[in-house]
């Protein structure tokens, strides 16, 4: 217990089963969720992130109970809840502007689900206690929740919702209110809440940096469809879909050809003639004419004697502190970022406007796709 | 997959049918005591007479329409314009109309003051003319009396101040009556004002002077346009309630400068013509509807052209 | 610091217009409740301070009978008012639009649209009717006239109040196992308590205040304190009812300030 990846995958606490959802109807009809289908497992932190309007908080709604799926089910092992309302279901949600009942202390609003759900009263204030104490909020115990700050509203909405013991943990951007040191410290603690209570944790969020640190594994939306589940290794260092390579960090196209295939990997040979390796989405086998992907850390400027395996005019030299970004023009006119880490002292810079070639690692190209 | 739809749809239908169950009562009372009451009265404008008021059921007559604007000529039988009612009509929208220009002369400046205050201070101000809005109209109708009347305190004063020998005659004449309706319906057109100005975003005054306007072009080529709505809102809540006034002319104008508010009661009063006193009500309430269209159409399309 | 800086606010003449409207609107409140301290028989001449005529008006028993039926009404009509303004609130917000939904609006503010007068005489057709037919003349139609013009100024703050609030409060409630009663109870009414007790302090003011439709609905002996008021102003005045114009407007006052405070607290 305690760990973050379950070695083999565990029994599957969600699963959500070829659901549509659609608003209105007729003329003014807005498909928000595609059919969609996919599994979240006992005890993972697993993340649905997309820019706004994907379709992501519209799924975890669905979850939550606070709207219906047009079409399919929604099992919570095993069981379907999509027909249920919020009230009958065990999952609880963290929401994004953290919905304290403002006319309750801090306390109440902890005990109010237990409440609700006609606990004795002894048990209630035992469970509220142990909350406060696993949210670091005894002291504020009888505050109003008007008189805390951002950041302690934040843990009562996770200990109200994690106070009545639910199977799932639903969280609906709830970092995005806070300012960017209390979002790093949230996130660390959010983490080791994770761990310490076993709950599974679905957490909804545009941020792609912020789903990198905490996920077990992400699902990348985009227009009501997931694009492509995996671990934020998988994501970021594999992406399979041109969106999901833009949508998490900063990457750079490029034009090229297969010219052969191994076993999961390609050669593909660049505008410049030169050949490298490249890997292949799963069960993806192109032929002719791809796009790849290079992220901009994993190509490196090429010094006098090396073998470029592309080449151009470097336009722009941005200097960023811990790195520096240089933005080529190549010579198929194609835009390439290159980054490379600043060592002190270490300055061969190359200047703005002179040539330069590129090297690529020899596990840096992506076929993509589309 | 349709069940999932057609589920969704009986839970709207559920969802309506309770949400018409929860109005319900509100709609009934409404009913029952405004407007049902309303097309009774437009049934009874087309009844006869009755001897002693009220009317003859089911005997259909359009006397009670004729008489607005016509009179029989006891004589000779004659139909001729009813000089009277013609009078009182002109009067009820001449006074409206100079009610509304006062009060917006007035109350411009005094939201305008308003709305520049410090912010805290401003509360204060906005306090300060709410207190004579919800106090009793009868009571400001009375108020306003106090200083009119002839040992009032106008006269009082300027006869202390030897600029008049005998009290000025201003109660029952028709500047009394403008004099109550500006004083009355003032807070009318200063806290919609208000409400326009205190969104007035000064930083586009900034750029006016900037531009090198003077502070009469500020004022009339961007306050004045942008605080539009507020004085459209404003002269359509003082010119409507001016339009039906009753309380004011009774105890200002001293019963024989009618508005048509007075007109009504005398029809339902000593005047026992309840035909005629319904015809004139719902005249009264097509002007107010005619100048609630036109506030209507004016919002909207200075909405639309601010965009 | 001599230097005059130019204002950007700054109107030429707007602020002597403003403090001369001021004055303007509190003058006539001056005069009246001056008047009512006044020691002599009529109005027409000053004898020096005097609370005479406000014993006199706290012992004459029709005043005092006005006095309690003005009060019994506002708190009838205020109360079912605030009831029935609520529901319809619930009832209209929160909703996507829905067949009937501006019907609604448009029934509930109806009593604003019209002018008093009219209501008040189409009200004296149907109710002195039903008087003959039902020997009722009690305070029923006076309750239920004022009921009527109080719901749509008991039902603004309510339903301002419901809009500003999105339903994430109920549906937090919901999350955590708060049924659709429940879920009222514990979190939909407290929340929106401040906007009911705008609302019913709204519809009180209201009902207090009002001559017209009370004129023409009232049967015989059910004068209240405003149309007790307007008849007395027919005759030769005594400054008797200045001390009740001043009493009036003194609970008025007192009713705006509470209001004012109480809609402060909440923002």
């Amino acid at each position: 217990m305690g760990c973050c990846v379950p070695e083999t995958p565990g029994k599957n606490a969600i699963e959500v089963r070829e659901v549509r959802k659609v608003f209105g109807a007729g003329e003014a009809q807005v498909v928000a969720l595609e059919t969609v289908s996919v599994s979240i497992r006992e005890n993972e932190f697993f993340t649905l992130l997309g820019p706004s309007g994907c379709g992501k908080t519209t799924l975890l709604r669905l979850i939550a109970g606070f709207d219906f799926p047009t079409a399919g089910q929604i099992m919570l092992y095993g069981e379907d809840i999509a027909p249920l309302p919020p009230f009958k279901r065990p999952v609880n949600t963290v929401f994004q502007s953290y919905a304290l009942f403002p006319h309750m202390s801090v306390a109440q609003n902890i005990g109010f689900g237990l409440e609700m759900l006609g606990k004795p009263k002894s048990e209630i204030k035992a469970r509220v206690a142990e909350m406060l104490k696993l949210v670091r909020m005894e002291a504020l115990a009888n505050r109003r929740t008007s008189q805390i700050s951002g950041g302690q509203q934040q843990r009562v909405a996770l200990a109200r919702a994690l106070a009545p013991q639910p199977k799932v943990l639903l969280l609906d951007e709830p970092l995005s209110a806070l300012d960017y040191k209390l979002r790093k410290e949230m996130q660390i603690e959010l983490k080791r809440l994770q761990s310490e209570t076993g709950i599974t944790f679905i957490f909804v969020t545009h941020d792609q940096e912020e789903a990198l640190t905490m996920s077990d594994r992400i699902a990348v939306m985009s227009s009501g469809k997931i694009l492509q589940v995996g671990t934020p290794h998988d994501i970021y260092d594999r992406p399979a879909e041109r969106f999901v390579a833009d949508f998490i960090g900063e990457t750079n196209f490029l034009k090229a050809e297969v010219v052969g295939q191994t076993n999961g990997r390609a050669t593909v040979k660049l505008s410049s003639g030169v050949e490298i390796p490249a890997s292949l989405p799963a069960g993806f086998s192109p032929a002719g004419k791809v796009t790849i992907v290079i992220r901009p850390e994993h190509a490196h400027l090429a010094g006098a004697n090396d073998k470029a395996s592309l080449s151009g005019v470097v336009e722009n030299v941005v200097y960023l502190g811990t790195d520096t970004h240089f933005h080529l023009r190549l010579d198929d006119g194609d835009a390439f970022i290159v980054r490379q880490q600043n060592s002190r002292g270490g300055g061969d810079l190359v200047a703005q406007g002179s040539r330069a070639g590129i090297l690529i690692g020899s596990d840096a190209a992506q076929v993509l796709k589309d | 997959m349709a069940s999932a739809e057609e589920t969704a749809r009986a839970a709207d239908r559920k969802d309506i049918r309770e949400r018409w169950l929860l109005s319900a009562p509100a709609l009934a009372i409404i009913f029952v005591a405004a407007i049902g009451p309303l097309f009774v009265m437009l049934a009874y404008s087309f009844m006869m007479k009755g001897d002693y008021g009220d009317v003859k059921p089911w005997t259909f007559s359009l006397d009670g329409w004729t008489s607005v604007l016509f009179q029989r000529d006891i004589f000779d039988d004659t139909l001729g314009l009813a000089d009277a009612h013609l009078t009182i009509l002109w009067r009820s929208i001449r006074l409206s109309f100079y009610t509304t220009l006062l009060t917006l002369i007035f109350g411009f400046p005094t939201a305008y003051f308003i709305s520049t205050r410090a912010p805290t201070t401003r509360e204060i101000w906005v306090f300060l003319v709410t207190i004579p809005f919800w106090t009793n109209l009868l009571i400001r109708t009375f108020a306003m009396q106090q200083v009119i009347r002839n040992e009032g305190l106008v006269n009082t004063a300027l006869i202390w101040l030897g600029v008049i020998e005998r009290p000025l005659q201003i109660m029952n004449t028709d500047v009394a009556i403008l004099l109550g309706m500006v004083y009355v319906y003032l807070p009318l057109m200063v806290l919609p004002l208000y409400a326009s100005m205190e969104k007035l975003d000064f930083r586009l005054v900034e750029a006016g002077y900037d531009l090198y306007a003077s502070r009469w072009q500020v004022l009339r080529r961007i306050i004045f346009p942008l605080v539009k709505p507020g004085v459209i809102a404003g002269s359509i809540l003082v010119f409507i309630p001016s339009l039906g006034a009753y309380v004011i002319p009774r105890v200002l104008g001293g019963g024989k400068n009618m508005m048509l508010g007075n007109l009504i009661e005398l029809q339902f009063g000593s005047g026992r013509n309840w035909p005629l006193g319904a015809a004139i009500s719902i005249t009264l309430m097509v002007l107010v509807m005619i100048a609630l269209l036109f506030y209507v159409r004016n919002v909207s399309k200075s909405e639309t052209g601010h965009g | 610091m001599a230097r005059r800086t130019f204002d950007i606010r700054a109107q030429p003449g707007f602020g002597f217009m403003a403090l001369l409207t001021f004055f303007a609107l509190y003058l006539p409140i001056a005069a009246l409740v001056a008047y009512s301290f006044n020691a002599a028989e009529s109005l027409s001449r000053w004898d020096g301070l005097s609370l005479r005529w406000f014993a006199s008006a706290w012992n004459n028993s029709t005043v005092q009978d006005a006095a309690i039926r003005s009060l019994v009404l506002a708190v009838w009509a205020a109360t079912l008012a605030t009831i029935v303004a609520t529901m319809a609130a619930l009832a209209t917000t929160r909703t996507r639009p829905y067949p009937g939904l501006t019907f609604k609006y448009a029934f509930i503010n109806q009593p604003l649209m019209v002018p008093e007068i009219v209501t008040a005489v189409a009200l004296l057709i149907v109710f002195s009717r039903i008087k003959v037919w039902t020997g009722y003349s009690g305070m029923g139609y006076l309750i239920l006239a004022h009921t009527a013009f109080c719901i749509p100024f008991a039902y603004l703050p309510i339903r301002g109040r419901l809009e500003d609030m999105d339903l994430t409060m109920e549906r937090a409630a919901a999350d955590l196992y708060a049924t659709p009663w429940k879920t009222f109870r514990y979190v939909t009414l407290p929340l929106l308590r401040p906007a009911i007790i705008a609302g019913f302090m709204l519809a009180f003011v209201i009902s207090l205040d009002d001559v017209v439709i009370t004129e023409f609905v009232k049967s015989g002996g059910q004068d209240t304190l405003p149309t007790y008021m307007l008849g007395q102003l027919r005759r030769e005045t005594s400054p008797e009812i200045n001390a009740i114009a001043t009493v009036f407007l003194a609970l008025s006052v007192l009713l705006v300030t509470v209001f004012f405070f109480v809609n402060r607290r909440k923002t």
